[in-house]
């Protein structure tokens, strides 16, 4: 990142200057941020604390497809059906056998995990859009198995799934779920951030950057791909975990391509590769619907807009991503950067 | 000989569809030596280097490292023996910046996994201060690339990129460094200071370096021992002096009038 360093800024040691957040001001605008949000509860009325949830919940599934994409470079457009994996897995461990909603979660992100890894197989041979397309045939082969494994799936109707209860406290709120969720969202995050700064992150931005010299250097490219792809699987696996017990109920028309779309929109919008550009890009696109419908009520009474209401949704989804591919590929992070180096150096711009 | 050479080719070919680019290439490079790799242009050199990395697969022949048959390892299993190289024309990660294009050097030398690095924690967090430290100590300093750490690799002039090549590839701590034409299009004065850089890491590090270079007065005065390619084939082979006069070498590199000082 090719920021300005503030005046005055000598590092006293390699290890604060390996710190993510290195100033005071930093750290202290983090720790102010983590509590705003943590009174949120108290302030948010239910529906937008609803939309807050859908928001880290979706983050923590753009941080895992920000590892495979964004950092590796691997397209995928089966991480719908991977965030799927998770959901039933969840759905079947609590309704079927009354796991623990903590190891029901684990588990997963590890079934997605293993899942993830299986699909991942053939991005050693193939990249690209070849390899867009192998993860298309497996979002729709998963697809294909939620619907038709009914004993275990439910089928096309899917599965309830019981409110989860930990330590004997029933998460049963909007707001006890809105601090579950912001925590798996923040480690997820932080975890996303830390594997950026050390070596396994590094290896798979090489194999981004420059496979043949990343191979060059000694990166075994077979296992870090299929690595990229069982961490990003794990997180998806999470996310369809929350969200299974959040809106307790899942079927296959909650994890088709439109979903692997969403978050393939999330992280472009955010800015490919960039941990901050995945949280802003999933809180964009999960309000965005939002958004338009206030906007459309706000008019609709003059507009007959109303039937076309997802079509127009789908449109300028459409428009913004072309929008930003065009004007600002390095997403909504890039913007963010650009003011805050602007605030640096304010009011001597130069 | 065969048993303390680092590295022994022997009777390595490699053709392109019809094209011979190596006939039968044999010779060995002693360890601790600044061994010389030249020939005119096209005359097999990097196609060589390629076959010790194994991007190119030799049609016949094998490559000996340290006595082990590298010839049909997979490239990052060469690179895990002690095998690092910099490339004529470049092969850095551009949008990173400096510093991590020569952490990721140390990718061989790093062991932490995937969960701990989630965590930053303990010992992930232990092992990346080390090898910063080791980084800015051994390489950073050495190279006196200071200036330069925090800056991304595409937007800076080629002769620092090429400096910045060479010290990932240092930061691997390799036994055998190949070079493929470190000071090309370099001025000068910069060619003088690639040169002492080449001299010091000899001196300071425990390495074999095996350079290809056009520059004939840099040949001359670094190498132990010259090995002259022309057409695929190796046609001389001995220390510095005998090689400049050997009359094979001076056909090959007048035969075609102005090519040498082209690029010299
Ligand atoms: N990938 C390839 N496909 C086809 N031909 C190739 C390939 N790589 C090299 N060659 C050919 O092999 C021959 C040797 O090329 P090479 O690059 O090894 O020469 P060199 O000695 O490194 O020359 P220079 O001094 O110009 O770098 C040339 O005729 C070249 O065109
Ligand atoms: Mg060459």
């Amino acid at each position: 990142m090719a920021l300005p360093r503030p005046c005055g800024d000598f590092k006293r040691s390699w290890e604060a200057d390996e710190a993510v957040f290195p100033t005071a001001f930093s750290r202290g605008a983090l720790a102010a941020f983590l509590l705003l949000l943590g009174l949120a509860p108290l302030a948010a009325g239910d529906f937008w604390l609803y939309l807050l949830n859908l928001c880290g919940i979706a983050l923590v599934g753009a941080q895992g497809l920000n590892i495979l994409t964004g950092f590796t470079g691997q397209i995928s457009l089966g991480h719908g059906a991977f965030v799927g994996v998770g959901g039933y897995t969840v759905g079947i461990l609590a309704t079927r056998l009354n796991v623990n909603p903590v190891v029901a979660l684990l588990a997963a992100g590890v079934a997605a995990a293993l899942v993830g890894l299986l699909f991942g197989l053939p991005s050693l041979r193939i990249k690209g859009f070849y390899l867009a397309m192998a993860t298309l045939a497996a979002q729709f082969i998963l697809e294909y198995l939620f619907m038709r494994a009914a004993p275990l799936t439910g089928g096309a109707q899917g599965l309830f799934v019981e409110r989860p209860a930990l330590a004997g406290l029933a998460i049963d709120s909007d707001a006890k779920f809105f601090y579950l969720i912001m925590t798996v969202a923040a480690l997820a995050t932080a975890g996303a951030r830390n594997l950026l700064r050390t070596d396994v992150g590094r290896c798979f931005v090489a194999i981004r950057d420059r496979d043949i010299a990343a191979e060059l250097i000694g990166v075994n490219l077979f296992a870090y791909k299929l690595l990229a792809f069982a961490l990003s699987s794990f997180f998806a696996g999470l996310a369809g975990g929350l969200l299974a017990y959040y809106v307790q109920a899942i079927n296959p028309q909650g994890f088709t391509v439109l979903l692997s779309v969403d978050y393939l929109a999330m992280i472009i919008i955010g800015g490919l590769g960039s941990v901050l550009g995945a949280t802003f890009g999933a809180v964009f696109i999960t309000l965005l619907p939002e958004l338009l419908k206030l906007a459309i009520d706000a008019v609709g009474g003059w507009l007959p807009i109303e039937n076309i209401f997802p079509a127009l949704r789908e449109i300028i989804f459409g428009l913004l991503i072309v929008l930003f591919l065009l004007r600002e590929p390095e997403g909504l992070a890039k913007l963010w950067w650009d003011v805050k180096a602007y605030w640096k150096l304010w009011p001597f711009a130069y | 000989m065969p048993d303390n050479a680092i590295l022994a080719v022997e009777d390595v070919s490699l053709s392109f569809g019809g094209l011979a680019a190596l006939s039968g290439v044999s010779f060995e490079v002693a360890p601790r030596t600044i061994h010389a790799l030249i020939g005119p242009n096209g005359a097999g050199k990097t196609s060589l280097l390629n076959c010790f990395n194994h991007f190119y697969t030799p049609t016949a022949g094998r490559i000996r490292f340290e006595g082990r048959d590298i010839t049909a390892l997979a490239p990052h299993r060469i690179a895990a023996l002690g095998i690092a190289r910099t490339f004529q024309n470049i092969e850095l990660f551009r949008g990173m910046t400096v510093l991590d294009n020569i952490k990721l050097g140390r990718h061989l030398h790093m062991g932490v996994g995937p969960l701990a690095a989630l965590a930053y924690w303990g010992r992930a967090r232990r092992e990346e201060i080390r090898h910063r430290r080791f980084i800015e100590e051994r390489v950073i300093d050495l190279l006196e690339l200071e200036d330069i750490r925090d800056q991304v690799v595409g937007a800076l002039p080629y002769g620092l990129q090429k400096r910045v090549e060479l010290g990932r590839a240092l930061a691997m701590e390799p036994k055998l460094l190949l070079l493929d034409e470190p000071v090309s299009g370099m001025n000068v004065e910069e060619t003088q200071f690639l040169v002492r850089y080449v001299l010091d890491i000899r001196e300071v590090w425990d390495v074999t370096i095996l350079l290809i270079e056009h520059d004939m007065r840099v040949v001359m005065d670094i190498s132990d021992r010259v090995t002259v390619m022309d057409f695929g084939r190796i046609i001389a082979d001995g220390p510095p002096a005998a090689v400049q006069h050997d009359p094979g070498v001076v056909t090959a590199y007048l035969g075609e009038p102005g090519r040498r000082e082209a690029t010299a």
